[in-house]
């Protein structure tokens, strides 16, 4: 038994829906109780979607638990059928239903629906949302791209895209973005699936010479099936920040056969110069912490330390199943590994690492605002925010442009930040009012803060009042750390009280 | 004066249809109990789907730490290979050590538990013993396949009540008590109210502590704030308790119903209730004209939800002149519900339970001018150019009472007004020329 407030990912029938959200033509009928259907406001609500998800649940109840569950689960799959007419038809269990052991593959065999059937097996006790996605999707492929026999003539830069989803962070626009941007190369993209791919479109994967597994979280299972199977090669490089994407489309081209080449597109990045602008030297070795999906922490990590000159001090992923990398990572940036699906425990370590910017999830952005610390989000699980009305992906030159944006937009201007320490007792122009360019960015006094400024009157009594009234003088974006590090600094030096001069101590010790 | 209130007797058709319920379950109403109850904490025995309905539902509104949790059963619990009594036990640990502020903890049952078996009635009665006196630990059940949405507040009152104290001499019994989680603002007002009307010893259940539960015995008289409490009503009953029956105070009409048939109960005179209510009555009214025009002959669908449906039904046809095309509740207390359905116009179709895809059916055949639904529909509906409102606002809202009236009319109005606003605004532009 697991205590959970907060949860990074939903259950792998929700990663299931997300499959079925994604595609066109096909409809998932899901053995579940009402409270289930929740799950329809995750794409209605938090995507926008226009339609209802493709899902039909069966709502069984407690007096149906009789025995008749079976039944109710038949009909409703029946209902499902006739109505939605799907070119393909997912079944499976929710976690109270997985309990009952009705069987829906059996069931749905056994009513003959006349259209291909692809049964689920989701251990809702054992397993979680993307790997529910990651598998449904591989079935999916299976089941459709199983029969196929690979053409004699493939177009050597012919090439596939897999693993965009409903709910995926930025989906929508990375596949956009990579799709132009291989097109530019001199690359074909055939199908991109999920997204938007129909059943018959599963089916002419195996005609393109190769994978590009965009999002190895879900399409990893499908691809390596892919390769064993069908002998096409994949390439699993991400295109996320600048590098990386001119890494990507060499692999890309190098695959196809196509000869090294300048890549197009890149005169569309900004990234690279916005950072060596001399404005940005106020980013040199800004701390910042690191929390995702794998893929995205990874290049979030990459981008950080190589291309903003940022200094990685935490990096962690709530996914065991892709733990190794982000451990191997993390060895490089010489930080701890972090690798947990307790944001309590992601919310001690952000406080430990006192990072001067957190990139994460929804749920770190939540943490950061109680310790009043800049935040962008980087990865799923997400928000309505998270699908902006605006062009805004991750990936690709565009994408390394906007993520300096949302990276460097919370942060302090460099001037700004000297100015704020020069005359911080101007009524308006002080730390307490917050920057001009922060509006929807600086964090706002909430229930939160009155609590965390409630425990650090308590902890006043360390401080004597001149150290106290120094302290005051530091900017509120890193008086935070201040405190923390000076406390640290005179309990491991035995130091108490705290005076100024063990303030300033503290300060070139931690000096960097 | 409307006082007295008595039902009719014409009920109108029914529809009932068994197919896929679009609603949530009843560890739904854990979102506003945990806010209400200050020294609580809801821990519900479940599954990662729980957990993540708990999220979804909430995440958007939740800003600070909730005072709600899941104990997510995994693979070694329902293999045996743990005791599933000692791994609560040490989560139920592991959360006070975290929140040693909890006075009252609610253990809350869900489909797996509920289908596993699991005694949670005999947990509780286990923590409560090891916890006693700083800790008081109770369970109800708020699973989906018992229960819907609000249902999961009246299992947890019928479990409060279960356990409130009982009255040792006449005098401490409470003498009124108002069932039923209602926006503090509005406990406020309703307080000021029945105050004025001279009427003592007023309890609201659930109050804003855990230990502030009255004393429930026969000299209690009880009225129910909100239609969803037929189990409440039981418990209450069973010790004793006389339930004033009345409809539900939305509205002017509501309102004064439900504040006239407690002054009836309690010998208020005629003139004091006149003399009380005239004013805030006229403030409603007035308020109400504000609204009236965007809502008269408008044609509104009510998909099922939380119960009040009849009550907003009622409220939107007597007091802004809309009409009903249909409307849906996930369940009906027939007799305390019944005022409602009788005060509507006879031929309103009523559907009780759901075939939600049958039901969009009606509703798109219907073409009504505002649908009322649930999250997951209302995008849908409005990408085909229709209008919606959520139906999850009117239990988030402060909508009850005289000086909601008002804005229990704007919530209903606001998407109207909203879409006129924008007919005119996105479709501007082409009149405007330089030349
Ligand atoms: S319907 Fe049942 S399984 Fe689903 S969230 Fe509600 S209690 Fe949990």
């Amino acid at each position: 038994m697991q205590l959970s407030m907060w949860t990074y990912e939903g259950p792998p029938h929700v990663g299931a829906m997300r499959i079925a959200a994604s595609m066109e033509e096909v409809h998932f009928v899901l053995h579940a109780p009402q409270g289930d259907t929740y799950a329809d406001l995750l794409f209605t609500m938090i995507e926008r979607r226009k339609s209802r998800p493709p899902v039909t649940y069966t709502t069984f109840q407690a007096r149906d638990l009789g025995g008749s569950t079976a039944d109710v689960f038949k009909s409703a799959c029946q209902d499902a059928v006739e109505r939605f007419k799907p070119a393909a038809l997912l079944v499976g269990a929710s976690c109270t239903a997985e309990l009952l052991q009705d069987d829906p593959a059996g069931l749905t065999r056994a009513l003959a629906p006349g259209v291909p059937v692809v049964p689920l097996d989701l251990p809702s006790y054992q397993k979680k949302e993307t790997w529910g996605a990651a598998e449904t999707f591989y079935r999916l492929v299976r089941a459709f791209a199983g029969g196929r026999t690979r053409p004699q003539d493939i177009a050597p830069n012919s090439c596939n895209i897999l693993g965009p989803t409903a709910l995926g962070f930025r989906n929508r626009d990375d596949v956009r973005e990579v799709s132009k941007l291989l097109e530019a190369n001199g690359l074909d993209v055939r199908v991109v699936a999920p997204l938007g791919a129909r059943p018959a479109d599963l089916a002419r994967l195996p005609e393109a010479a190769f994978n590009i597994v965009l999002y190895p979280e879900i399409a990893e299972t499908a691809a390596r099936w892919l390769e064993k199977t069908h002998g096409m090669p994949c390439l699993t490089s991400v295109p996320i920040g600048v590098a990386a994407t001119r890494r990507f489309i060499a692999d890309a081209r190098a695959l196809a056969g196509l000869p090294e080449a300048p890549v197009r597109g890149a005169d569309e990045d900004r990234l690279t110069w916005y950072s060596r602008s001399v404005d940005s030297t106020y980013l040199t070795g800004k701390r910042v912490f690191i929390f995702g999906d794998a893929t995205h922490a990874l290049a979030a990590a990459r981008i950080a330390s190589d291309e903003l000159g940022f200094k990685v001090c935490g990096l962690g992923t709530y996914m065991r199943e892709f733990a190794r990398d982000v451990r191997a990572a993390a060895r490089d940036y010489g930080v701890e590994p972090l690798i947990s699906d307790d944001h309590l425990e992601v919310e001690d370590a952000i406080i430990e690492a006192r990072p001067e910017l957190v990139l994460g999830t929804q749920m770190e952005r939540h943490i950061a605002k109680r310790l009043r610390v800049p935040c962008a989000v980087i990865s799923a699980p997400v928000h309505v925010q998270d699908f902006p009305a605006r062009y805004s992906p991750q990936m690709g030159f565009e994408g390394a442009n906007v993520i300096f944006d949302s990276w460097v937009h919370p942060l302090m201007m460099g001037l700004e930040e000297h100015l704020l320490s020069m005359f911080r007792d101007d009524f308006e122009f002080n730390d307490a009012v917050g920057a001009s360019h922060l509006t929807a960015n600086t964090p706002v006094a909430t229930e939160a803060t009155r609590e965390a400024t409630a425990a650090v009157v308590l902890a006043d009594r360390l401080w004597t009042s001149d150290a106290e009234q120094e302290l005051k003088k530091v900017p509120f974006f890193v008086r935070g750390k201040a405190r923390r590090n000076t406390e640290h600094f005179a309990a491991e030096n035995g130091i108490h009280p705290i005076t100024v001069e063990t303030l300033y101590d503290a300060k070139a010790h931690f000096a960097r | 004066m409307t006082r007295p209130f008595t039902a009719g007797c014409a009920s109108p058709p029914t529809i009932r249809q068994r197919g896929q319920h679009e609603v949530f379950c009843g560890l739904t109403s854990i979102i506003w109990l945990h806010r209400k109850i200050q020294d609580a904490f809801f821990l519900i025995v479940g599954s990662r789907t729980c957990a993540h309905l708990m999220q979804s539902a909430a995440g958007v509104m939740i800003f600070s730490e909730p005072r709600f949790a899941t104990a997510i059963m995994e693979e070694r619990d329902l293999a045996g290979m743990a005791d599933m009594h000692d791994e609560l036990d040490r989560v139920v640990d592991k959360l006070l050590a975290r929140r040693p502020d909890i006075k009252m903890l609610v253990l809350v049952g869900s489909c797996p538990s509920e289908v596993i078996k699991f005694d949670l009635p005999k947990a509780a009665e286990r923590l409560n013993r090891q916890h006693a006196p700083g800790l008081r630990v109770m369970s109800y059940s708020g699973s989906g396949i018992e229960t819907t949405f609000t249902q999961g507040e009246d299992n947890f009152l019928a479990a409060l009540i279960g356990e409130a104290p009982s009255a040792g001499s006449e005098d401490e019994a409470a003498r009124l008590v108002i069932a039923g989680c209602l926006p503090e603002v509005v406990e406020d007002q309703f307080s000021r109210l029945l105050r004025d009307l001279g009427i003592p010893g007023v309890h609201f259940l659930p109050a804003r502590s855990s230990s502030a539960t009255p004393a429930i015995g026969p000299q209690t008289k009880f009225i129910l704030a909100q239609p969803w409490l037929g189990a409440a009503t039981a418990a209450l009953e069973a010790r004793g308790a006389t339930r004033i029956d009345t409809i539900f105070p939305l509205g002017e009409q509501g309102t004064t119903a439900w504040l006239g048939a407690i002054a009836t109960a309690f010998d208020v005179t005629e003139a004091r209730f006149e003399e009380v209510t005239q004013a805030p009555r006229q403030r409603a009214r007035a308020a109400l004209r504000h609204y009236r025009p965007w809502l008269e002959g408008r044609r509104i669908f009510l998909f099922p939800d939380s119960q009040l449906e009849p009550s907003l039904a009622r409220f939107l046809v007597n007091e802004t002149g809309a009409e009903i095309v249909e409307v849906g509740s996930p369940y009906l207390h027939r007799d305390l519900s019944a005022g409602e359905i009788a005060m509507l116009p006879p031929g309103v179709p009523i559907s009780e339970g759901q075939d939600v895809d049958m039901q969009i059916d009606r509703c798109r055949a219907a073409e009504p001018d505002l649908i009322v639904c649930g999250m997951g529909l209302a995008n849908p509906f409005e990408a085909e150019g229709r209008l919606s409102k959520w139906s999850i606002e009117f239990v988030f809202s402060p909508i009850q009472g005289y000086e909601q009236t008002g804005d229990l009319a704007e919530l209903f109005a606001r998407p109207l007004r909203r879409s006129a606003m924008l007919t005119q605004g996105l479709a501007g532009g082409e009149g405007v020329s330089c030349n």
